[in-house]
């Protein structure tokens, strides 16, 4: 009976740990493999697919002050073509002659082809329950139409090398109160914080595992959640000031990690606890 | 005293640019033009000011991969500095309750731009830390502090001392520690890191049995 | 208005498999917003499925279902190009109804 009835996805995590809660470290592996067994059962049904859907009528949708569709907007293969362009993101874009991830790109495409302010089209950069963000939807959909192909970004612009290098050395950038950086929890191999498993992103295996995954939907916060989010999260959690949207840093260290991922097929919206 | 850094062959960073190797290399400095990017990418918020990015002097040498150790003279004198600038409790009294300890080593909050400022920080031990056998969600970026008192002959004098400053200031004994330095930076407070070396050290701390 | 739902449906050996997404905040009415008050409760209630005007599923539903619930059931007798219509209505009244082509 119970496959006819939504089964409630927080409320399924409670009752695939209820009875693993009991010892040692027998409870510990298992409970590793279930929560591995509970996010393969979560891939069918992906509530990021209802983002990717927003997304596209986003995407098509005549918006802004100029009243033009976001399919003018060029992702980097030319205006209007989404398919596998995700997977060569970061790049150099001649027309702003600067260095841009996804989100960045689609900013400059909302002020330029759209007619938005900055104020206007960054006011929701990241959802929260009916308080929706665009670029979680735009993202989703634009991500969605590179799944399956292998992530290729190109360092041949001397602006992308220089994002990288400096994506490189803020990686292991040490500051704030707790000396953290991005290396104190993923520049090592088999390391965890408490059971979650932490993806050694200077590593190939661990770059393609860490970056191919984003964007995902967050159970636990029930919303679709981009690269940016990440790296803004991932900098609260170290204690540093907040990290500005579509900043320089984080395209910095977006080019870093997808360009240590590349060879791997890109396999997101994913979804996660 | 200016650092010594390797020099970097440019075929170094060829092989990196490519994506073949990226061996055990001290990183290039951060240069002046880096930081402005990097501090121009942040914005303060809340009980998180910008001057949170201004690198200390061991921030500033341990930012580097794991791989990398660092020339013993620097060390050294990392060490030295924070060594001398432990403060112990005037009182010399060193051991707390274990169980303030156990929930200080639970909680993770505390000065994140998100965090109630007047809220207590925790220790979040656990998140790197196996500490008591009960507790099966630890993370392991650190050691096993299970039976750690038990291993090391108990709560002595000496050994109070020793933990007690290696929680305030874990850089004072080895330099670039991946752990936060608690005292030293005003996370936890006196009468905290006590309650957390008492769950180290108390022979009735879960640690112990 | 909310969010369409996301409908597939797949028919094979005389039984057809639908998968559907909803999107939908389902909130419990036992949580707290940060000012310490309690969020009202706003959940799907009733969810029907029907096929050729002959309904194949009803469930009710409550706050113990999850945010943008996941639904999957098969029923016999679909065939492939028909139609699938699935509707809820959720404690405040509302309403969605959309509907998917079985392949």
């Amino acid at each position: 009976m119970n496959r006819y009835l939504g089964i409630g996805k927080n409320l399924g995590l409670a009752l695939l740990f209820g009875p693993l809660l009991a010892a040692g470290a027998w409870a510990q592996n298992n409970t590793l493999d279930e929560i591995a067994r509970y996010r393969a059962q979560l891939q069918d049904g992906n509530p990021a697919e209802l983002w990717e859907a927003r997304g596209e009528d986003l995407w098509k949708q005549k918006r802004g002050p100029k009243q033009v569709s976001l399919e003018q907007c060029d992702l980097g293969k030319g205006r209007g073509v989404v398919k596998g362009a995700y997977a060569e993101l970061p790049r150099y874009f001649a027309d702003a002659d600067r260095v841009m991830d996804l989100e960045t790109r689609l900013l400059h495409c909302m002020m330029t082809v759209q007619g938005f302010s900055k104020a206007d089209a960054t006011r929701r950069v990241f959802g929260s329950g009916s308080n929706r963000s665009d670029f979680e939807a735009l993202a989703a959909w634009i991500t969605s139409e590179s799944r399956g192909v292998v992530m290729k970004v190109s360092l041949n612009h001397p602006k992308v090398q220089r994002a990288y290098e400096l994506g490189e050395k803020a990686f292991y950038f040490r500051g704030g109160p707790h000396d953290f950086s991005c290396s104190t929890c993923h520049a090592e191999d088999n390391k965890r914080i408490r059971l979650q498993d932490l993806p050694n992103l200077t590593q190939k295996k661990g770059a393609q595992l860490g970056y191919t995954t984003w964007p995902a939907y967050r159970v636990s916060q029930g919303e679709l959640r981009t690269f940016q989010w990440r790296l803004y999260d991932c900098f609260r959690q170290q204690r540093f000031p907040e990290l500005e949207f579509a900043s320089e840093l984080s395209i910095a260290l977006t080019t870093f990690l997808a360009y240590n991922a590349n060879g791997a097929a890109f396999n997101a919206p994913a979804i996660k606890r | 005293m200016k650092p010594v850094y390797w020099a970097l062959p440019a075929v170094v960073s060829v092989l990196v640019a490519a994506g073949c190797a990226t061996g055990p290399r001290q990183m290039e400095a951060v240069t002046a033009e880096d930081l402005n990017i990097i501090k121009a990418s942040f914005r303060a918020q809340g009980q998180a000011g910008l001057d949170r990015l201004d690198q200390d002097d061991a921030q500033k040498h341990c930012s580097n991969p794991p791989t990398v150790t660092i020339a013993k003279e620097l060390a050294a004198r990392i060490e030295k500095a924070n060594f001398a600038a432990i403060k112990y409790p005037a009182d010399g009294n060193l051991m707390g309750d274990w169980r303030a300890g156990e929930r200080i080593a639970q909680t993770g909050v505390g000065m994140q731009f998100s965090d109630n400022p007047k809220t207590p920080s925790g220790g979040n031990c656990y998140a790197c830390h196996q500490v008591s056998k009960e507790e099966i969600s630890f993370g392991t970026i650190g050691p096993s502090l299970y039976n750690y008192g038990k291993l090391r002959g108990g709560a002595s004098p000496e050994m109070q001392r020793y933990t007690y400053g290696r929680i305030y200031n874990p850089q004072a004994f080895t330099a670039c520690s991946n752990m936060p330095r608690f005292g030293h930076n005003g996370i936890l407070t006196e009468q905290q890191i006590r309650d957390v070396t008492a769950l180290l050290l108390d022979p009735n701390s879960p640690v112990n049995q | 208005m909310a969010d369409p739902m996301r409908i597939r449906a797949v028919a094979r050996d005389g039984v057809v498999n639908v998968r559907v997404l909803m999107s939908h905040e389902m909130e419990t009415g036992q949580r707290k917003d940060a000012s310490g008050k309690l969020v009202p409760a706003h959940f799907i209630r009733n969810v029907t499925a029907t096929h050729q005007g002959k309904t194949v599923l009803t469930a009710l539903w409550g706050p113990a279902v999850a945010k943008n619930p996941y639904l999957e059931f098969e029923f016999k007798g679909g065939q492939k190009g028909e139609k699938i219509i699935v509707t809820w209505e959720d404690n405040k009244g509302d309403k969605r109804s959309d509907e998917g082509v079985i392949n």
